[in-house]
C-alpha cells in the first residue's frame, strides 16, 4: 500500500518532469527537467530493488551526459521566437513518432502482463542477494559478445567524434609540453661572473 | 555503579527504554536513523567550521604568520565570528539573473556533499544506510555536486560567473573519469562495493592497507579529488586574479556561505574517502603490535576505531592547505592535459597490472585461492 502510493508519486512527478522538458521556453530548464526525470526513474528502479541500474543511471546520464548537455545549451544563444516557429512545422513528425512509441510500449506490457498478477508489486529479492553481482555474472558469460561489440561501438563513436572535429590547420601555437617540462635553468639564465664596477 | 548513579535515574533510563521498544518498529528506526543522521551532520559542520580554523593557522605559519588569534582562546572563535557574520549579511541577487536558479544553485552543490555520508562507515558499525552499491552510490554523489556550480554561473548572468562555471565543468568531467577508474581498482581490491567491506578487507596493519598494491590508483584519486573539490591548484574555477571570484562572484551572505560550507565539506568527504579507499579506513595501523596493548594508556593505538578515521582525515585535510600554501595555479590546459593524457591511461594501466597480480595472487589477491 506504502509502496504503492510511492510509486504513484514518483511516476507523476516524472510525469510531470518529462512535460516540462517539452514545454519550458527556457532551454536550461528543460535540461533542468531532464535531469530531474532521470532521478525518478532512478527512483523508481530502486523502488524494484535494481540498485546497480539506478545508481547507473544516475552516475552515467545525471553525473557526465547531462552536464555536457548543459554545457552546451548554455553556450548556444537560442532564438524563442524561431524555436516556436518551428514547433508548428515539427509537431506532426513529433506526434507521430509519440503514437508509434505509446503503441509499441502497449504492446510489449500486454505482452509481458499474460500470465502476471499486479498485486504482488515488486518481487522481493532473496537475502544476501546482490544485484550487481548477478549482473556482473550474465554479462561477462552469457553476453560477453554483445557487451563487447557495444564497448566497440562507443569506442568507435569516439574515434570519429574525434577524426570529425579535429582539424590540422596551419600556423597554430601549441606548447610542446615535453620541451617545457625539460627545460633547466642553464637553457633560460646565464649566471655571469664580473668584478663589481668602480663608482664614478 | 549503583552509588554513582542514583536509582531513580536508573528507574527513569529502564522505563524510557521500555517505552521505546513498546513502540512500533519502524517509528524506532526511524528515531535511532535520524539521531545518526543529526551526529553525522553536526559532526562534519563542525569539523567543516573548524578547518577553517585550521587552514588559515596551517597557511599562516607556512608563510610565518601568527593566523587568526583575537576571537576566544588562540582564536579558536573565529569560525563562529565568521559564521554570524555572513549571516547578517544581505543576500543580493542580481536583478538579471534567474532568481530561482540562482537561489537553488548553493544547495545543490550543498546537499549532495552531506548525503554522500550515508553510506560512510565511520567505525565497524556506525554506518547510516549500510547498502551493497555504496561506492557507486558515492560516484553517483560526487558527479551531481557540479550541477550547484555550473548553475549558479547560469543563472548569475555574468561573463566571469559564466566563465567559471564553464571551466568547473570541464574539469570536473575529465576528472570524474580519472576517479571512476582508479575506484575501479579499489573494487578490484576490496571485492565489494560496500565500504564496510572495503575496510574490512584492508584489516591487518599498514601491509594490508591498499596504499601499497595500488599506489599509483591513490595518487591519481587524491589529486583528482582534490581537483573535484576545486581547490587550489586546481581552482581555476574561482581564479580570483582572471576571473574575480568565478562562479560565485555575485553571492553574497548565506548564499556563499552554503557555497563554502559544500566546498569544505567536499574536502573533507574527499579526505575520508581517501582514507577508507587506500589507508583503511578505521583499521589501526599497529594492528598486531600486541606489546602496545601492555601499556594502558597506548591501548587505543591497536584497536581500531573513529579515531584512527579521524587521524587520517585531519592528515589530507592538511595536506589540502599545504597545496594551497605551495603550488602557484594550473593553467587550463595544464590541467586538461594532466586529466585527459597522464592519469587516465595511468588508472587502465594499473587496471592491467591489477589483473595480472589477481592472476598470480599476490597481495590483496593472496587469499583468492584458499
Amino acid at each position: 500500500m506504502f509502496q504503492s502510493v510511492l510509486f504513484y508519486l514518483f511516476a507523476l512527478i516524472m510525469l510531470g518532469a518529462a512535460g516540462g522538458v517539452v514545454f519550458s521556453r527556457n532551454p536550461v530548464h528543460s535540461v533542468m527537467f531532464l535531469v530531474l526525470t532521470f532521478f525518478q526513474s532512478a527512483v523508481l528502479w530502486l523502488m524494484a530493488e535494481a540498485e546497480f541500474l539506478a545508481i547507473v543511471l544516475v552516475l552515467v546520464y545525471v553525473g557526465a551526459v547531462m552536464v555536457l548537455f548543459l554545457f552546451v545549451v548554455m553556450m548556444l544563444e537560442v532564438n524563442i521566437e524561431a524555436a516556436k516557429r518551428g514547433l508548428s512545422r515539427y509537431a506532426p513528425l513529433g506526434i507521430g513518432i509519440a503514437l508509434i512509441m505509446v503503441i509499441e510500449l502497449i504492446q510489449l506490457i500486454w505482452l509481458r502482463g499474460q500470465g502476471f498478477s499486479s498485486t504482488g508489486g515488486f518481487a522481493a529479492t532473496p537475502e544476501g542477494y546482490s544485484n550487481t553481482k548477478a549482473l556482473g555474472a550474465v554479462l561477462y558469460t552469457e553476453h560477453v559478445y554483445a557487451f563487447e561489440i557495444a564497448a566497440v561501438i562507443l569506442l568507435l563513436a569516439i574515434v570519429a567524434a574525434i577524426t570529425l572535429t579535429m582539424r590540422k590547420r596551419p600556423g597554430i601555437k601549441v606548447q610542446d609540453i615535453a620541451a617545457q617540462v625539460a627545460v633547466r635553468a642553464k637553457d633560460r639564465v646565464r649566471v655571469v661572473k664580473m668584478d663589481a664596477e668602480k663608482k664614478q | 555503579m549503583g552509588n554513582l548513579v542514583p536509582q531513580f535515574l536508573l528507574n527513569w533510563i529502564d522505563w524510557g527504554m521500555g517505552v521505546f521498544h513498546s513502540l512500533p518498529d519502524w517509528i524506532q528506526y526511524l528515531t535511532i536513523t535520524t539521531w545518526k543522521i543529526l551526529f553525522v551532520l553536526i559532526a562534519v559542520i563542525l569539523i567543516v567550521a573548524f578547518s577553517t580554523y585550521f587552514e588559515r593557522k596551517v597557511i599562516g605559519s607556512m608563510q610565518a604568520r601568527v593566523g587568526p588569534n583575537r576571537v576566544g582562546p588562540l582564536g579558536l572563535l573565529q569560525p563562529f565570528a565568521d559564521v554570524i557574520k555572513l549571516l547578517i549579511k544581505e543576500v543580493v541577487v542580481p536583478s538579471q539573473s534567474n532568481k530561482f536558479l540562482f537561489v537553488i544553485a548553493p544547495l545543490l552543490s550543498l546537499i549532495p556533499a552531506l548525503a554522500t555520508w550515508a553510506v560512510i562507515p565511520l567505525n565497524d558499525w556506525y554506518v547510516i544506510a549500510d547498502i551493497n552499491a555504496g561506492l557507486l552510490y558515492v560516484l553517483a554523489l560526487t558527479s551531481v555536486g557540479v550541477y550547484g556550480v555550473i548553475l549558479a554561473g547560469w543563472a548569475t548572468n555574468s561573463k566571469y560567473a559564466l566563465l567559471g562555471a564553464m571551466r568547473s565543468a570541464a574539469q570536473i568531467v575529465a576528472y570524474e573519469i580519472a576517479m571512476g577508474f582508479a575506484l575501479v581498482g579499489v573494487l578490484m581490491a576490496g571485492g565489494s562495493l560496500n565500504l564496510g567491506d572495503i575496510v574490512a578487507k584492508q584489516a591487518g596493519g599498514v601491509s594490508h592497507w591498499f596504499l601499497l598494491p595500488l599506489f599509483p590508483l591513490f595518487v591519481v584519486y587524491w589529486i583528482s579529488g582534490v581537483a573535484e573539490t576545486n581547490r587550489a591548484p586546481f581552482d581555476v574555477a574561482e581564479g580570483e586574479s582572471e576571473i574575480v571570484a568565478g562562479f560565485h562572484v555575485e553571492y553574497s551572505g548565506v548564499a556563499f556561505a552554503v557555497f563554502f560550507l559544500a566546498e569544505y565539506a567536499n574536502m573533507v568527504l574527499i579526505s575520508t574517502l581517501t582514507a577508507i579507499f587506500f589507508f583503511g579506513g578505521w583499521a589501526s595501523p599497529f594492528e598486531g603490535w600486541t606489546f602496545l596493548n601492555n601499556i594502558p594508556w597506548l591501548a587505543w593505538l591497536t584497536a581500531g576505531g573513529l579515531h584512527w578515521l579521524f587521524i587520517k582525515m585531519c592528515m589530507f585535510m592538511y595536506t589540502f592547505f599545504w597545496f594551497r600554501a605551495t603550488f602557484p595555479r594550473y593553467r587550463y590546459d595544464q590541467i586538461m592535459r594532466l586529466g585527459w593524457k597522464i592519469f587516465i591511461p595511468v588508472t587502465i594501466i594499473w587496471i592491467a597490472v591489477e589483473g595480472a597480480m589477481a592472476w598470480f595472487q599476490v597481495g590483496p589477491w593472496s587469499g583468492l585461492g584458499a
